[in-house]
């Protein structure tokens, strides 16, 4: 079983994230981002301390929840850039080297090494996604004592938009040239991202044209819808509080169709991808 | 015959299972269907010519069969369509029984593909394991097969050593290592010589030379006639995607050849007089020419040589040597090139013509 074709292709996946330091690098930056957030929010808890004695728990909760919000929308996109990253030169590079050649003359099929390589690039994102996540979400719990609400059903949101966004890009790289494919990646999320803005001041405005642009931008890729979902459901329960900004605001709250959505858009993006690599010329 | 060793089987119950394994080993279809077959294969990329325009051609198991033609002929697509990395556009093929693309027909196929590019972030050990997990080796057998294989190839001294501190020698060894690891039944070897060096040249027909004995199938892509020459048992020409000549390298061989005769004058003979015996050489062949010390023949057939070696002793010429080259497949493979590009063969394509011919012939030598 470990030893099919998938899980040596995931084995060699994740060994070439860790071996050409991709990972290291990610997890260092995390270990330092980490360090900060840890500080930052120690030094804010002991000024409130300080200057709001008795501070109300009205006013301090939609503080710790705006920081913890901050946090895992940091953590959000650090896991979506590392999930582009990684991804984007794995089919359309070794195309391009030749390193596929010697692969895909095996006896192995086609579909077991985008397969292979998908769960190579999953099983390293969920680890980060975890250490990442949970990591903010543990100093917050340590630190303010606020426990992030609903923070599984927030983490798995979280989980699906790495995994749509890694879809897309090993879909991409069946076709397009590594730099193409990295392009269209980021460009296809600022596209999402300024939707998801336009359609958050719309709804503050009440104006519907505007919602509905983001709502078509979400579908063109709803990446940054997924995260909007994500922040809501793990938002405290005085959002109200909370300052209207582009990052987390939930004025506008994607709906569990949008979440249904994500999911299948992924789907579709992995069974392309297998689909076009199994046709490709290599 | 086979009725026969059913009743011997019969008989012989110790050895029963043995002989039933023999039995179903000759009637698997498996194992007598074909090294390679292609029938009418074609392949087209968007509106341009086709890159093979219809590749119709059987190697025979233990056949060592050189794929010939000049660059861009269409050697690496066809080859690539025998394992199933390019789906050809028309006609069909089978690799050891199974139709093209069905992994099933890679189990017992090596392949080494023509740049020698993997992964470089693994170590020469670890490159080897990878792709005996890939040919689904059980671990026990690549303990042994890897490190064996290491030694074949010269590398065992550089086995925890990165692929990308690899000169290009060395990277062809252990793409080598890796195309032999499942202990094929047919390997590949894509312009396996092309940029090496003398050593990694003879290291190339070496194993070719032992996989020949052992009965492997090589299918060896090349413009290099010297390797050709040496190793193969059969050659094909392809040239615009097509095969234009099929043939045994034996028969080329009996046809007409070159001979190369080293010989001079007695210091005491006349200009003339000599010029009269080289003259006489005309009895044997069309063409007598005059290279420096030695005089260059084609002769009909190798026959003639004891002849023409008496002729010129008892003429009173010294002979230091008489050796027949085997040119005919260059003569060949010039004609193809010359006919794919219609201009007259340039001063650079005779120069890499004989500087290859020298070459087989001292390789010959050290044989």
């Amino acid at each position: 079983m470990l030893r099919t074709g998938v899980f040596v292709i995931a084995r060699l996946t994740f060994r070439e994230a860790s071996r050409r330091r991709i990972l290291l690098a990610a997890l260092a930056l995390g270990a330092v981002f980490l360090l900060i957030y840890g500080l930052g929010i120690h030094f804010i808890r002991q000024d409130m301390a300080k200057q709001r004695q008795g501070l109300q728990r009205v006013v301090a909760v939609p503080i710790h929840s705006f920081l913890a919000l901050s946090a895992l929308y940091v953590v959000n996109f650090l896991t979506l850039a590392l999930a582009v990253l990684t991804s984007v030169d794995t089919v359309s590079g070794e195309i391009d080297s030749g390193t596929i050649h010697t692969l895909a003359a095996k006896p192995i099929r086609r579909w077991e090494i985008v397969l292979g390589k998908w769960l190579g690039f999953v099983s390293m994102l969920t680890l980060y996604l975890l250490l990442m996540a949970g990591g903010v979400v543990g100093l917050t719990r340590l630190i303010l004592d606020y426990a992030v609400p609903n923070a599984l059903r927030g983490l798995a949101l979280m989980w699906i938009n790495e995994i749509l966004l890694l879809n897309v890009t090993l879909l991409g790289g069946t076709r397009l040239s590594t730099l193409a494919n990295g392009v269209l990646a980021f460009a296809a999320y600022g596209i999402a991202f300024v939707g998801g803005w336009i359609e958050q001041i719309g709804a503050f405005l009440g104006n519907q044209t505007t919602v509905m642009i983001g709502i078509l931008s979400s579908l063109l890729l709803p990446s940054e819808a997924l995260w909007k979902r994500a922040a809501y459901e793990m938002r405290t329960a005085l959002a109200d509080a909370v300052p209207p900004n582009p990052f987390f605001s939930s004025v506008s709250v994607p709906s569990q169709a949008m979440v249904v959505y994500g999911v299948c858009y992924a789907l579709i993006a992995l069974v392309l991808a297998v689909y076009n690599f199994n046709r490709r010329d290599l | 015959m086979s009725d026969q060793r059913v009743s011997q089987t019969e008989k012989n119950n110790g050895e029963e299972s043995s002989q039933r394994s023999r039995v179903t080993a000759i009637i698997d279809p498996m194992c007598t269907a074909p090294a390679i077959e292609a029938s009418h294969l074609r392949k087209e990329y968007d509106d341009t010519k086709p890159a093979v325009a219809d590749l119709t051609l059987t190697v025979e198991r233990g056949e060592v069969f050189g794929f010939l033609g000049p660059n861009g002929a269409g050697k690496t697509t066809a080859v690539k369509m025998f394992l199933g990395l390019i789906t050809s556009t028309a006609g069909n093929g089978r690799l050891l029984g199974k139709p093209l693309g069905d992994p099933r027909g890679r189990e017992k196929v090596g392949f080494l593909p023509e740049h020698f590019r993997f992964h470089h972030w693994l170590t020469a050990r670890e490159f080897l394991y990878l792709h005996a997990d890939l040919y689904r080796i059980p671990r026990t057998v690549a303990r042994r097969r890897v490190p064996e294989l290491l030694n074949v190839v010269g590398l065992a001294n550089h086995a925890n050593k990165k692929l990308q501190a690899f000169s290009k020698g060395m990277s062809q060894r252990i793409g080598l290592a890796q195309a032999l690891l499942n202990e094929p039944e047919v390997v590949f070897l894509d312009e396996p010589t092309s940029g090496l060096d003398p050593m990694g040249r003879r290291l190339v027909r070496d194993i070719i030379r032992d996989l020949r004995e052992r009965g492997t199938t090589v299918f060896l892509n090349s413009h290099l006639l010297s390797e050709v020459e040496i190793t193969c048992d059969r050659v094909a020409f392809i040239k615009k995607g097509e095969i234009v000549h099929t043939s045994s390298l034996e028969s080329l061989i009996e046809g007409e050849l070159d001979v190369r005769i080293r010989t001079r004058p007695p210091a005491n003979m006349l200009p003339s007089r000599w010029e009269v015996i080289v003259a006489g050489l005309k009895r044997w062949s069309r063409h007598v020419r005059v290279d420096g010390r030695s005089i260059l023949l084609t002769v009909t057939s190798e026959a003639d040589l004891p002849a023409i070696n008496r002729y010129l002793v008892e003429q009173g010429a010294e002979v230091y040597a008489l050796s027949p080259q085997t040119v005919s497949l260059e003569n060949l493979f010039i004609q193809v090139v010359e006919t794919e590009t219609d201009v007259p063969s340039s001063p650079e394509h005779c120069r890499l013509a004989v500087s290859d011919r020298i070459e087989a012939e001292s390789a010959k030598e050290k044989r």
